[in-house]
C-alpha cells in the first residue's frame, strides 16, 4: 500500500461535517421545534420529509453505527434479557437496547425521540416488526404505513403505483402536515426532487467509475460511505449535490492517474482480483473485514448493498414533474424490491459491465431479505455465467457471528481458486 | 355416518399425504380442473373454487419427508420450512399443480417465490402481496387486483370465467366450512376432552388436501360426534398455542403438549382456514366481483404477526381471545429463525405480564422429533397453574 493520507481527500470531509451537522441540528430539536421522524433507509422518502422541514433519523444507521463503534453486542444483549430472540434482526436488537440505555448516538449525542414513525415498509418484512415494537416504546407517536408493493412480477405495475400514490395522499401527507405543522407543499417537493435526481446521476456514474482497470474505487466497503449521504437524510439537498459532484471529481482524477481504491491503509497498488458483492457488509470488523479483502488484492467492482437504497442502474430517476409517482417508484425500486430473477440480472449485469472474476456472497446471519435465496442467486450465476463463486458468512451488527479465521480460511482458498483459474487462462 | 374414530383415521391419512392423491384424482376427472397450491397462512379459496379450480395447501413435510437437496436452497440460520417445501418441488411431488402462490408472510416465503419462479414450477407462480392499508378504495383495490391477477392467470390454463353466481355459490361453501370449524372449536372450548388437539388438526389438515364439499361433509360428521357426550375429562389445564402459523409444529408436539397436562382449546396452526371470522356477503348487485372477498379481508381478519395491527394492536385481541375462551395460559410455540413470530414475542408477552397470564414458551422446527424436555417443560407449566391457581 502506499501511505497516501486519507483524510487529503476533500469529499470526505465534505461527508463528515454533512453528518456531523443533522446530528447536531437533530441534538437541537427542543431549541428548534423541528420534529423528527424515524424512518429506513430502503424506500427512504426523505424528501418528503424535507419537504415538510422535518429531520430524518434512521434507526438502522444507528445500528451499523453502534456496531462499528463496537457498543452493539451490549445493546443486542440487553434487548435480548427483554424477550428479544436470539434468532431474529440484529439491527432490531441493537436498536431497542440504545433506545433502552438512553438512546445516546454514536457520536454521544441523545437521538431525539421521533415525532412521527414513518414506517416506509420496503423489501423489508421485517421494517413493520420493527416499528410494531417502537409504537410499544413510543405509544404517543403516530405511525405512517407505506405499504410499497413487491415486484414481483419483474415489473413496476400502474396500480402498484397508483395504490402507493394513494397511500401518499392519504396516509403519510396528512400525518406529516399534522405532525409538522406546515402545509404539504409540492413546488417544494419538485424542487428537492431536482437535486435528487442530479445526485442519482451522480451516483451511477461514481459506481460505473468500476469499469476503469485498475478499477479507482471499493464499491463496497468504500462504496457505504459514498451511498451514505444519499441515505443518511441528504437526498435532495444541495450538500448532496455538492458533495457528489466533488467526489466524482476526484475519482476521475483517480482515473486519469490510473490510481487504485482508497483503502484505510493507502492506495491499494495492484489489483489482482475484481469481485461484485452481494449481501450487506458486517459492521462490528467492518476494518478487518475490508482488510482481508485488500491485503490479498481484491478490490470490489460493485456490490447489491450499495444498491439498498435505490437502484439506478436501470435508469430509474426521479421526475420532478411527477413529485409523488416518483417517490413511489423510487421505494419499489429498491434493491431487497426487486424479484430474484431481477436480482440475478442485475448481478449478472455488473459481474459482465466491471468484468469481475468472481462473486461473493457474505450471507448475514440476521437477514433475510437478502439471505433467503443468496444460495439460488449464487448457482444461477454460477451456472449462466461460468464465474467462480465464494460464499461466506457473518451478521450486521452481532459481533457473536463474525469468525475471522473462518471467513479468512474461505476468502483465501477462493482467491487461490481465482488464481489458479487466471494461469489457466493465461495459458 | 361413519364413525368418528374411521373419520378420524381417513383425516390423518389425508393430512400427511405428500403425494397429494385426493387431489390429483379430482383434477384427472375434468380436463378443465386445475389445482393451486398455496402456502399458508391465507388465501381465498372461494375464487379458485369459483375457476373450477382447487387450492391444495403447501404446508410443507413436516416430519416425514428427508430433507437433503433442500438445505443446498438456504443457510442453516433460515427457518425450516422453505428446504422441506424445495424437497418436495425437487422431487416432484407438486408436478400435477398448475400454480403456485406465495401469501406475504415473511422475505423468506418472498423469497422462495422467486426461486419457484426461477425453476419455472407450474404455469404461473404468484407472490401475494396483501394490502398493509385497510381501507377499501386504497388497499382494496390493490388486494383486488391481486386477486383478479390470479384468475387471469387460472382463465389463461383454463379458460373458465368466474361470473358473480359461481363466486357467490362458492362463498356460501366456504362460508360453511368456516362456521362448522368453529362449531368444533366451540364444542371443544366446553368439551376439550371429546376430540384431541392432534384430531383437530389432522380433522383441519385435510380440508386442505380435498374439496371442500368433501370437506364439508367430514365437519357435520364430525360435528355430530362430538356433540355427543363421549369420553371422560382429565383434569387439565386449558391453553392457547401461538406462533405457528407458517411452519407447522410435528404432530408428535401437539400430543406432547395435551399429554404434560393441557387441553389445546384456541391454536394458530393451519390459520387460514379459519382467518375470515365472519361469513362472506354474497356480492351485492353493483359492487365488483371481488368486493365481499376484499371486505371480509380488510374488516373481518383475524391478527396475525404478518399482518401489520395499525388500529387494533394484537395484544389487544390476544388478551380478548384468553378471555372468551376461559384459557388458563398460553404456549407460545414458534417456529426457529420465524422473524414474525419471534418479534412479537416480547410484545405479547408483556401484555400477559401486565394483565397476569401465565405464559410459557419454546421454539420447535417442524421436524423436531425429540418432545422430553418440551413435555416436562409444559408438565411443570401446567402443574404450577394447577396448584397454585
Amino acid at each position: 500500500m502506499s501511505k497516501e493520507v486519507v483524510s487529503k481527500e476533500k469529499s470526505m470531509i465534505i461527508q463528515k461535517e454533512m453528518i456531523a451537522s443533522l446530528s447536531k441540528e437533530l441534538s437541537n430539536v427542543k431549541k428548534t421545534g423541528k420534529k423528527v421522524v424515524y424512518t429506513f433507509v430502503p424506500g427512504n422518502i426523505s424528501e418528503l420529509i424535507r419537504a415538510f422541514d422535518m429531520l430524518p433519523v434512521y434507526p438502522e444507521i444507528n445500528a451499523l453505527q453502534s456496531g462499528m463503534r463496537k457498543k452493539s453486542e451490549k445493546f443486542i444483549r440487553d434487548a435480548e434479557k427483554m424477550g428479544h430472540s436470539e434468532d431474529v434482526c440484529t439491527y432490531v436488537k441493537c436498536d431497542v437496547g440504545m433506545m433502552i440505555n438512553g438512546n445516546v448516538g454514536s457520536g454521544g449525542d441523545v437521538v431525539p425521540p421521533p415525532d412521527l414513525l414513518l414506517l416506509s415498509y420496503t423489501g423489508c418484512f421485517t421494517f413493520m416488526k420493527w416499528f410494531e415494537t417502537l409504537k410499544r416504546l413510543y405509544p404517543e407517536v403516530p405511525v405512517a404505513m407505506l405499504h410499497t408493493p413487491y415486484q414481483a412480477g419483474h415489473k413496476i405495475t400502474p396500480e402498484m403505483t397508483d395504490y402507493m400514490v394513494k397511500q401518499l395522499k392519504t396516509e403519510v401527507i396528512p400525518k406529516m402536515e399534522k405532525v409538522s405543522g406546515n402545509k404539504y407543499d409540492e413546488n417544494k417537493l419538485k424542487e428537492i426532487l431536482r437535486k435528487t435526481s442530479i445526485t442519482e446521476d451522480l451516483i451511477m456514474k461514481i459506481f460505473d467509475t468500476t469499469k476503469n482497470i485498475p478499477s479507482p474505487i471499493d464499491a463496497y466497503f468504500a462504496g457505504v460511505y459514498y451511498i451514505g449521504p444519499i441515505n443518511n437524510g441528504f437526498r435532495g439537498t444541495q450538500e448532496a449535490v455538492d458533495y457528489y459532484q466533488m467526489l466524482y471529481k476526484e475519482i476521475l482524477e483517480r482515473v486519469e492517474k490510473g490510481l487504485g481504491p482508497i483503502t484505510p491503509e493507502g492506495v491499494m497498488e495492484e489489483e489482482k482480483f475484481r469481485l461484485v458483492i452481494e449481501g450487506p457488509p458486517n459492521w462490528t470488523h467492518f476494518r478487518e473485514f475490508w482488510k482481508l479483502f485488500y491485503d490479498l488484492g481484491a478490490v470490489i467492482v460493485a456490490s447489491s448493498y450499495t444498491k439498498v437504497g435505490g437502484v439506478y442502474d436501470n435508469g430509474f430517476r426521479v421526475d420532478p414533474e411527477k413529485p409523488l409517482e416518483s417517490l413511489a417508484n423510487y421505494c419499489m425500486n429498491c434493491y431487497t424490491n426487486l424479484n430474484l430473477e431481477q436480482r440475478v440480472e442485475l448481478l449478472s449485469d455488473c459481474i459482465t459491465k466491471y468484468h469481475a472474476d468472481g462473486f461473493m456472497v457474505n450471507s448475514i446471519k440476521s437477514c433475510n431479505s437478502f439471505s433467503a435465496g443468496q444460495l439460488m442467486i449464487m448457482r444461477q450465476l454460477e451456472e449462466k455465467l461460468e464465474i467462480p463463486v465464494g460464499f461466506i458468512e457473518s451478521d450486521l451488527v452481532d459481533p457473536r457471528y463474525f469468525s475471522y479465521s473462518n471467513i479468512k480460511n474461505r476468502l483465501e482458498s477462493f482467491f487461490q481458486m481465482l488464481e489458479q483459474r487466471k494461469l489457466y487462462s493465461d495459458k | 355416518m361413519e364413525a368418528l374414530k374411521d373419520i378420524l383415521a381417513t383425516c390423518e391419512e389425508i393430512a400427511f399425504d405428500l403425494n397429494f392423491t385426493r387431489a390429483k384424482e379430482w383434477k384427472s376427472q375434468d380436463d378443465n380442473r386445475v389445482i393451486v397450491g398455496y402456502m399458508p397462512i391465507y388465501f381465498p379459496r372461494e375464487i379458485i373454487h369459483a375457476a373450477n379450480g382447487m387450492t391444495v395447501g403447501i404446508l410443507g413435510g413436516g416430519d416425514r419427508k428427508m430433507i437433503i437437496k433442500g438445505d443446498a436452497y438456504y443457510q442453516s440460520y433460515i427457518c425450516h420450512i422453505p428446504r422441506s417445501i424445495m424437497e418436495l418441488a425437487l422431487d416432484g411431488h407438486f408436478d400435477s399443480f398448475d400454480g403456485f402462490i406465495f401469501p406475504s408472510i415473511c422475505d423468506v416465503i418472498r423469497n422462495l417465490s422467486g426461486t419457484f419462479q426461477i425453476l419455472g414450477k407450474g404455469k404461473f407462480v404468484k407472490y401475494m402481496d396483501y394490502p398493509q392499508n385497510f381501507v377499501a378504495n386504497i388497499g382494496g383495490e390493490f388486494y383486488e387486483n391481486e386477486l383478479q391477477n390470479v384468475l387471469d392467470e387460472v382463465y389463461k390454463i383454463n379458460h373458465v370465467k368466474v361470473t358473480p353466481e359461481k363466486l357467490n355459490h362458492s362463498i356460501k361453501l366456504f362460508n360453511k366450512n368456516r362456521e362448522l370449524l368453529r362449531k368444533i372449536y366451540d364444542i371443544r372450548q366446553e368439551f376439550p376432552w371429546r376430540l384431541t388437539a392432534a384430531d383437530v388438526y389432522h380433522i383441519v389438515r385435510a380440508g386442505y388436501m380435498i374439496p371442500v364439499e368433501e370437506h364439508n361433509q367430514i365437519l357435520e360428521d364430525v360435528v355430530y360426534h362430538i356433540s355427543q357426550d363421549i369420553n371422560e375429562p382429565l383434569d387439565n389445564i386449558r391453553v392457547v398455542v401461538m406462533g405457528a402459523f407458517c411452519e407447522q409444529p410435528p404432530v408428535g408436539l401437539i400430543k406432547t403438549i395435551e399429554l404434560a397436562g393441557c387441553y389445546v382449546v384456541e391454536d394458530d396452526f393451519l390459520l387460514g382456514a379459519r382467518w375470515i371470522q365472519k361469513d362472506i356477503q354474497e356480492i351485492k348487485a353493483g359492487g365488483t366481483l371481488l368486493s365481499s372477498i376484499s371486505y371480509a379481508f380488510l374488516n373481518n381478519s383475524t391478527y396475525s404477526s404478518s399482518l401489520y395491527d395499525a388500529e387494533d394492536p394484537k395484544e389487544r385481541r390476544l388478551l380478548e381471545l384468553i378471555k372468551t375462551r376461559k384459557v388458563d395460559g398460553i404456549i407460545f410455540a414458534a417456529p426457529s429463525f420465524c422473524d414474525p413470530a419471534l418479534l412479537d414475542h416480547p410484545i405479547l408477552q408483556k401484555a400477559c405480564e401486565v394483565n397476569n397470564v401465565r405464559y410459557i414458551s419454546f421454539l420447535f422446527s417442524e421436524n423436531t422429533g425429540q418432545f422430553k424436555v418440551i413435555k416436562e417443560q409444559i408438565g411443570t407449566f401446567s402443574d404450577s397453574i394447577k396448584l397454585w391457581e
